[in-house]
């Protein structure tokens, strides 16, 4: 707010609050029948409660415990994260990611905020920020750092710019510690940054 | 276009701030804004990349003072005007113009979690069948700056690299855009070091950058 509201009223109507401006938009949107208000509720109540990185937690345990669906996921990660139930919206085309002890894979969209959304929800405010979007691709050690996670230098950086319509995820380590634990013990340990690649999962002493 | 929004390898933007248990919103506008933009796409009267491209044309400085669902407003602004489903008039007063007929929606709320859970892939089944390049071929970026839509990033402009997979035929989207038709192409995932994008000052030359490209956005090195 730029405190010169003033100079603005003469030129809009429209306030400069974002809340004011939304509120607005959507009742001019309303009043046209351009939207109906009931679908306005359903679209924030479907990114509140069914998406959200609980899914992307179950695709990660079943690809640890079950060794047929890890390579389908690798081969075709669309088809196989359908068959537990999630797709839609920028969750159309994927790719898994693997770790593995020689290399680390992080994504960003360095253009925008794309994210796959079924299997993880909506993107956290840093993940559409200024910092992390530019700074992902040049220094991405650094980044990660500031996120807790000091790779050794023999572990290979793949950082993912998702600049077209694929989506990614990131497959991580399986935890040691954790043979012959059941796949929902083991989702319970996969973290939404661990899936990006900015984190590691919990290691079972996180969730003893 | 060469805005704002095509940030990487920028310098100057400060700390990555996670915050811990981050709310879906974190005020009840930010969803509404949303809800509006998806519930207004289903008129089809643009698409997914200009959606994209109105939102990059918010100018520079206030594109980085703004918050993200602030961008998502403007642009929903300027989209329905330009697809002339709202005036001018009608965004300044905030009211229907007198004489309007009130439209019914389509898109009405028995609609909406079926049509997100369907999605909609940009992939297509046109278009060009062989694909101009193979995995391990080096190609090159090409330099170029337009004006309009690209999801060529600039800091790959120029840049060579290895074809590491071939995704499959996708719509353009500086051709869809710009409403000019859907050029389906072919996608590479194109692998460049981070020596060969930030020469000397790489910290770690042999880290990997991939970057999707669509076929024109790329020659033979």
């Amino acid at each position: 707010m730029s405190g010169d509201h003033d100079h603005d009223d003469h030129h809009h109507a429209m306030p400069s609050d974002p809340a004011l401006r939304t509120r607005a938009l959507e009742s001019l949107l309303v009043e046209k029948g351009l939207v109906d208000p009931g679908a306005l509720d359903a679209i924030v109540d479907f990114y509140q409660n069914e998406v959200g990185p609980r899914n992307g937690a179950h695709v990660v345990a079943r690809a640890w415990s079950d060794r047929s669906y890890r390579d389908w996921l690798m081969d075709d990660a669309s088809a196989a994260i359908a068959d537990l139930g999630y797709t839609g919206r920028q969750g159309e085309d994927m790719v898994a990611l693997e770790n593995t002890p020689d290399v680390h894979n992080m994504v960003v969209c360095t253009l925008c905020s794309c994210y796959p959304i079924p299997v993880l929800g909506l993107p956290p405010v840093w993940y559409k920020s200024a910092p992390y979007r530019s700074r992902a691709v040049i220094e991405p050690r650094t980044v990660l750092s500031e996120f807790g996670l000091n790779l050794p230098e023999n572990v290979e950086v793949r950082v993912w710019d998702s600049t077209a319509e694929l989506r990614y995820l990131v497959i991580p380590m399986r935890p040691e510690g954790t043979e012959g634990w059941d796949e929902t013990r083991l989702s319970e340990l996969v973290t939404r940054d661990s899936m990006i690649g900015t984190g590691l999962p919990l290691s079972p002493g996180d969730v003893a | 276009m060469n805005s704002a929004h095509d940030m990487g390898g920028m310098h100057g933007m400060g700390p990555v701030m996670p915050e811990s248990d981050e709310p879906v919103f974190h005020a009840e506008w930010e969803g509404r804004v949303l809800a509006c933009f998806f519930a207004m796409n289903a008129w089809q009267r643009w698409n997914i990349d200009r959606g994209r491209w109105f939102r990059e044309l918010t100018p520079g400085p206030q594109y980085l003072n703004s918050t993200y669902y602030e961008i998502w407003l403007d642009a929903l602004a300027r989209l329905a005007a330009d697809a002339r489903l709202v005036t001018e008039d009608e965004l300044a007063s905030g009211r229907p113009a007198p004489d309007t007929e009130p439209r019914a929606p389509t898109f009405t709320k028995e609609k909406v979690a079926p049509a997100l859970r369907r999605g909609g892939s940009a992939r297509r089944d046109t278009g060009p069948g062989e694909a101009r390049f193979a995995p391990g071929e080096t190609v090159r970026a090409r330099n170029i700056h337009p004006r309009t839509h690209t999801r060529l990033p600039r800091y790959v402009r120029g840049r060579e690299g290895v074809v590491d997979r071939v995704h499959g035929v996708f719509v353009f989207p500086d051709s869809n855009a710009s409403l000019a038709g859907e050029d389906p192409q072919m996608i590479y995932s194109v692998r460049f070091t981070a020596a060969e994008l930030w020469g000397e000052d790489a910290p770690n030359p042999e880290d990997k950058i991939f970057v999707d490209l669509w076929d024109s956005y790329l020659e033979l090195a």
